[in-house]
Parts: structure tokens; C-alpha cells; sequence
């Protein structure tokens, strides 16, 4: 029986996209409204609540883009905007965004309501207000060729390189063939793989594309001084940034590379996209290009991923605010320590009592269980984890999309 | 006790050591021909072992790539990091203490 040809229930959106989950987002529009935002999600009494929202008054293009993302995101179902009020990100322009996008919808100020308990109450009431709309959303058959899903890595060893990513490429082969959708990202950790890269491009254009978004990460490097190797790197058998970026490039698998997304646009077709999250080079001040593994997984839910893969040696116990966070271990004493938090262990590969064919079939039925409804570890243990940071990125001009 | 080596691409011409290996047979696991190779030096987990004889100049291959290339001739079997091979790209690497990885370049005094 072929998982791919599986179905399971997902929920129909208005721009026609499906999700597996269906989230409420209460979202803080400045750090001041962040304790009543995160008390509201705290005491809602709708189980699928999670909190998000980014630090600054000022508003970001970056970031605002990508609350908007998360907002239009198909696993999303709801919106409550709870701001402050002299922020300049308005709640109602989010409010706004939300119900064009057909979720259910309600925003607040902190100020007009009269401070914390009133603010909550108030939040409180504007979800059991919400609660018929979200129950209500029509549910379709979706198969695993209609996901989008996205790996990173993060706390990696030298089994990342040799089992976890390469499991996670194996299956993404699989998901790319069957039409569906598979992005991964970490730029700067591919240096010394320019002609590799580039030479997955589908086309000349994607090619030339890969090319300039390698130079950037490059730059980006030089311009820190930080390249993604260390002694410690060395000290655990690594010989040359060629051989790390490999083991970091695995998981993107063997498929061509059909374009290049920057963070918070959806990909334009079924196929295998590399994440641009590198900030460009004006005003490079702006923003540490992956300070976290909770942002590369959000950079990763903005392009639309109904679930992501987080790929770790050493162990990490993270989730993620809107998809669930699959993690995944190529390390047989990570997975058995930290057996609560890891969702797939990708080590018996190594010691060959399992096909790398095999495994990648076993994360794909993990991958229909989870996507018809099972939590992961990470849900299970209530991880909804966000990062936004203000960064610089231009956007191509999308004439179907408005910011 | 049995001691294991992983081949990730059959056009490999290393393996990495799944736990510390000294002289004797290594199984090997993964996608190379090879079922075993014998190893003639101490070879710390997480590192390279040469499947082959690798010839000064010729490419080092992992994951079917070139992870880079060979300053000295490498007999099968032996310890392959820092001290016999070094990277296309960066320098700098070459210059690394080969145990623990920490920069001889930048003087301390």
C-alpha cells in the first residue's frame, strides 16, 4: 500500500489551500502587549491557541510580512490581534488581513480597554465569539502530495550528516515525486557547494538564481565573520566546510531545485525550494540571518509548510507556533535520552539494520499520522515556539499578493 | 568487539567510524560494495577512514562529492582528516590543529 496515495481530512481554506491543523493565533503587535496576549492564549478555552507576535514598536516590512504569512497560513483557522495603541502596527490593518483571508477574526487594544484584567477578559469573550466560526470550517481529503514541508537542522553531530538529513532527503525525493512540496533552507552552511547548488537548478534562470542567493550568503559571512565551521566541528571529524555543508545539504535530497523563496512567500509550484532567510546586503545591520533554530522553522512556516522537520544530533526539545515540529535523530543515545522529545530515530541506518529506502518510507507514515491528527512531541508537550526578528529582505513583485 | 564504519555513497573513497577504531577488521555499512576494511591506526568515532589507496592530488569523495583533496598519498585504512587532505575552498582549515581542530595561525602572547 502506498502512503502516498493514503487521504486524510484537511481544512479548506478560502484562497483554496488546505491545512492540518487549525490554529488560533493570538498575536502581540509590540512587546508591551505581550504578557495580556500570552495570558489570553494561556486561559483560552479553545485548545488549539497559540501566541506570537515580534518585540519593536516600530514596525519591520520583514516582519510584518511574516506575521501576515502566519496569518493567511492554512493551518491558521483564527486571529485575535491584541495590541497596546500607540504602537505602529495597528491591530485592525492584521484584523483586516484576517478576514480577507476568510478566518475568523477580532482584535483589541490594551489602552481602550482599561489594562491587564480587563484586556484579558475582554480577549477571552472575543474567542468564545469565535468558536462556532472555527468549528464550522468545511473539511476536504488531502493526501501527502499536497503538503509543504520544511527541514532544518540544529544541535547537529556527526550523525546529522550521515543519517538524519539524509533520511530527511530520501524522503523529500519521495514527496517531490509524488507532487508534493519540500523546502529547506541554511544557505550559509552550504559554502564550498556554489557549483553542486547551482547545478540542481531546474533551469538556467533558477541556476543563475541559486548562484547570486550563494554569493549573498557569502558575503553575508565575510561582511560577520562568521562561517558556519568550528574547532569543535574539526574536533568531531570534520575535515573541510565542503564536508559539513554536504551533511548539511543532504537533506534537500537529490531532486532538482525548482526555485528559490525568500522568507514569507509560498512557493508557485509543487517541487523542492531553497529558502533564501540571509538578510540582503542593504542595511545589513538588520537582523542575524538564523539566530535560532525557532526561526529557521518559523522563516519555513511563512512559506506556507504545514509541518517541518527539525533534524538533531546532540538533541533539541523546540516546537513550533502554527505546524507541528517533527524532530529527528540520527543519533541512537540522543533518541533513547531524550526519548519524550524525539519523534524519529533515523539511526539504524548507520549500523545497517535498515535500508535508507526503508526509513524514509517509516517518516513518511510518521508524516501521515501526523498530518491526519496526532500530535507530535513537541505538541504533546505544549512546545509553541516563534522568533521573529526584524530583518531586511526585498520581495519580487507578486501582482496576485498585497503587503 | 565489532566495530562499524558508514559509507554514505558507493562512490566514496572514505567511511566514518560509528565508534573508536583501532587496527583490525571494520565492518563496513551503507551503500559501498565493500563489506569490510581493515584498519591499521587508532581512528576516533565520528571520523574518516580511507576505504582505498587515495593517490597526493586526488579528490576525497563523501556523500558522492568532493569534500576535498589529498596533500600526501593515503594507504587504505589509515586516519584521513587535516594532516592528509584539505579543503577546495578554505585555507584556513589547512592550518588547524588536526586532533582538536583549534586554529595555529593566531599567535597568544
Amino acid at each position: 500500500m502506498n502512503i502516498f496515495s493514503k487521504s486524510f481530512k484537511g481544512y479548506l481554506r478560502k484562497d483554496g489551500r488546505k491545512g492540518i491543523r487549525n490554529r488560533l493565533l493570538v498575536i502581540y503587535t509590540v512587546e508591551c502587549a505581550a504578557f495580556v496576549a500570552k495570558e489570553i492564549s494561556r486561559q483560552s478555552p479553545y485548545p488549539e491557541t497559540e501566541c506570537v507576535g515580534f518585540s519593536g514598536c516600530t514596525d519591520n516590512q520583514y516582519a510584518v510580512r511574516l506575521l501576515i504569512s502566519l496569518i493567511r497560513h492554512p493551518n491558521v483557522g483564527g486571529v485575535l490581534t491584541v495590541g497596546l495603541g500607540c504602537e505602529y502596527t495597528q491591530p485592525s490593518w492584521l484584523d483586516e488581513i484576517a478576514r480577507n483571508a476568510g478566518k475568523a477574526h477580532a482584535w483589541l487594544l490594551i489602552q481602550t480597554e482599561g489594562g491587564t484584567l480587563p484586556s484579558v477578559r475582554k480577549g477571552l469573550s472575543l474567542i468564545r465569539e469565535m468558536l462556532p466560526a472555527l468549528s464550522s470550517v468545511p473539511q476536504r481529503e488531502m493526501q501527502i502530495s499536497d503538503l509543504v514541508i520544511g527541514a532544518e537542522c540544529g544541535g547537529s553531530d556527526y550523525t546529522s550528516g550521515l543519517a538524519g538529513n539524509v533520511t530527511v532527503g530520501r524522503f523529500f525525493d519521495m514527496l517531490v515525486d509524488a507532487g508534493g512540496t519540500a523546502l529547506f533552507e541554511e544557505i550559509v552552511e552550504a559554502v564550498g557547494l556554489e557549483d553542486y547548488l547551482s547545478g540542481r537548478g531546474a533551469g538556467p534562470s533558477v541556476k543563475e538564481e541559486i548562484r547570486r542567493t550563494y554569493q549573498k550568503a557569502l558575503e553575508y559571512c565575510r561582511q560577520v565573520r562568521q562561517y558556519s565551521v568550528s574547532p569543535g566541528n574539526f574536533a568531531g571529524g570534520l575535515s573541510t566546510i565542503e564536508e559539513k555543508s554536504m551533511g548539511a545539504v543532504a537533506k534537500s535530497g537529490a531532486r532538482p531545485i525548482n526555485g528559490v523563496l525568500k522568507v514569507s512567500e509560498n512557493p508557485p509550484s509543487p517541487g523542492l525550494f531553497l529558502l533564501d532567510s540571509t538578510p540582503d546586503p542593504y542595511f545589513m545591520q538588520f537582523g542575524i540571518t538564523n539566530p535560532n533554530d525557532s526561526e529557521g522553522l518559523l522563516d519555513l512556516i511563512s512559506c506556507g509548510a504545514h509541518l517541518v522537520f527539525l533534524v538533531t544530533g546532540r538533541g533539541n526539545v523546540i516546537g513550533s507556533a502554527v505546524s507541528p515540529c517533527l524532530k529527528i535523530t540520527g543519533n541512537a543515545d540522543t533518541y533513547r535520552h531524550m526519548k519524550e522529545d524525539m519523534d524519529f530515530d533515523a539511526s539504524p541506518v548507520l549500523f545497517g539494520d535498515c535500508t535508507l529506502g526503508k526509513l524514509a518510507e517509516g517518516l513518511a507514515g510518521l508524516v501521515l499520522e501526523i498530518a491526519s491528527g496526532k500530535k507530535s512531541r513537541a505538541e504533546c508537550l505544549g512546545h509553541a515556539e516563534y522568533f521573529i526578528p526584524y530583518k531586511y529582505q526585498e520581495m519580487r513583485c507578486r501582482s496576485n499578493e498585497t503587503y | 568487539m565489532e566495530q562499524t564504519a558508514f559509507q554514505i555513497h558507493s562512490k566514496d573513497n572514505v567511511a566514518t567510524a560509528l565508534s573508536p577504531l583501532s587496527p583490525g577488521n571494520v565492518r563496513l555499512t551503507g551503500e559501498g560494495p565493500m563489506d569490510s576494511v581493515l584498519c591499521t591506526e587508532p581512528i576516533p568515532k565520528g571520523h574518516k577512514i580511507a576505504l582505498k589507496k587515495i593517490r597526493q592530488g586526488e579528490l576525497i569523495l563523501k556523500y558522492g562529492v568532493p569534500i576535498g583533496c589529498a596533500i600526501r598519498d593515503i594507504p587504505p585504512g589509515t586516519f584521513v582528516h587535516l594532516h592528509c587532505i584539505r579543503s577546495l575552498y578554505d585555507e584556513r582549515s589547512s592550518h588547524l590543529d588536526p586532533a582538536t581542530g583549534a586554529p595555529l595561525d593566531t599567535r597568544y602572547e
